[in-house]
């Protein structure tokens, strides 16, 4: 328990300041590296809960092809590779403030209702479990998921093709 | 470990993607705060499904993430549109459709 706690912290600590940085960086390659960090210590914690699947499909799809098609979206766009002065908004005060009064409200709201809800200690579940609740209760949405990544990728290829 | 440490940090990663989205003016980098609220949102899936010992957090995560692959492939075809039309990505040019 303890171990866990202190890899929790760690891998928290990482994805705090890695994120900071993906939304505060002058330099678009550089928020896109980050961003890299930041999803790693998201799959660090899916491990951390025993959801050992959904770990291991977070870094496959947002490691190896989300950030791969944010870097090819930066390079189609011309983006200096450099820094950039003109990346944020003029007024960065007021989203500061919705961001932090929204953080603070959640916290006092989640404190509040789970200050003592203790995580189970065995908790690990295994793909093979995962498969059959989508391939059994899930099928339905299983599918619907399938249609609209063809959608999805259909959608992309005419509003992206040129006439 | 306790819930509501999960918990507070996804909605930390969700405020900080607030701010992303609202003080960010190139249409890339809003698709990246975009992530790290999907994100958030994953962590708490997973976090309470691991709670509750119901394998349907999980699961919701998996289809979380498979929106958001077509979510950011759609965007990055518009923001294409846009940086065509446009030539550039600044979002807060784009005001056509303002009253």
């Amino acid at each position: 328990m303890v171990a866990q706690n202190v890899f929790f912290g760690i891998i928290a600590l990482i994805m705090i300041y890695s994120a900071l940085k993906v939304v505060t960086t002058k330099n678009v390659v550089h928020a896109a590296l980050w961003l890299v960090a930041l999803l790693a210590g998201v799959a660090g914690q899916f491990l951390l809960l025993g959801a050992e699947f959904v770990g291991v499909t977070q870094i496959l799809v947002y490691i190896g092809a989300v950030v791969v098609l944010l870097l090819f979206g930066v390079m189609l766009t011309k983006a200096s590779l450099g820094d950039e002065a003109d990346l944020n908004m003029p007024n960065k005060t007021i989203p500061a403030v919705i961001a932090t009064l929204m953080f603070g409200v959640m916290s006092y709201a989640l404190i509040d209702t789970f200050r003592d809800a203790e995580l189970p200690r065995e908790s690990v579940t295994n793909a093979a479990a995962v498969s059959d609740s989508i391939f059994a209760d899930y099928i339905v949405p299983f599918e619907a998921v399938s249609v609209l990544l063809l959608a999805a990728l259909i959608g992309a290829v005419v509003v992206a093709r040129k006439e | 470990m306790l819930l509501v440490q999960f918990l507070l940090l996804s909605s930390l990663l969700f405020c900080i993607g607030i701010y992303g989205v609202l003080a960010r003016k190139n249409g890339v980098m809003v698709l990246m705060s975009i992530e790290l609220i999907l994100n958030a949102v994953n962590i708490n899936l997973v976090a309470f499904g691991t709670m509750t010992s119901n394998i349907a957090g999980e699961v919701f995560a998996l289809f979380v993430i498979a929106i958001a692959a077509a979510e950011v492939g759609v965007g990055l075809a518009i923001v294409l549109l846009i940086f065509r039309n446009k030539n550039s990505v600044d979002l807060s040019s784009i005001d056509s459709m303002k009253g």
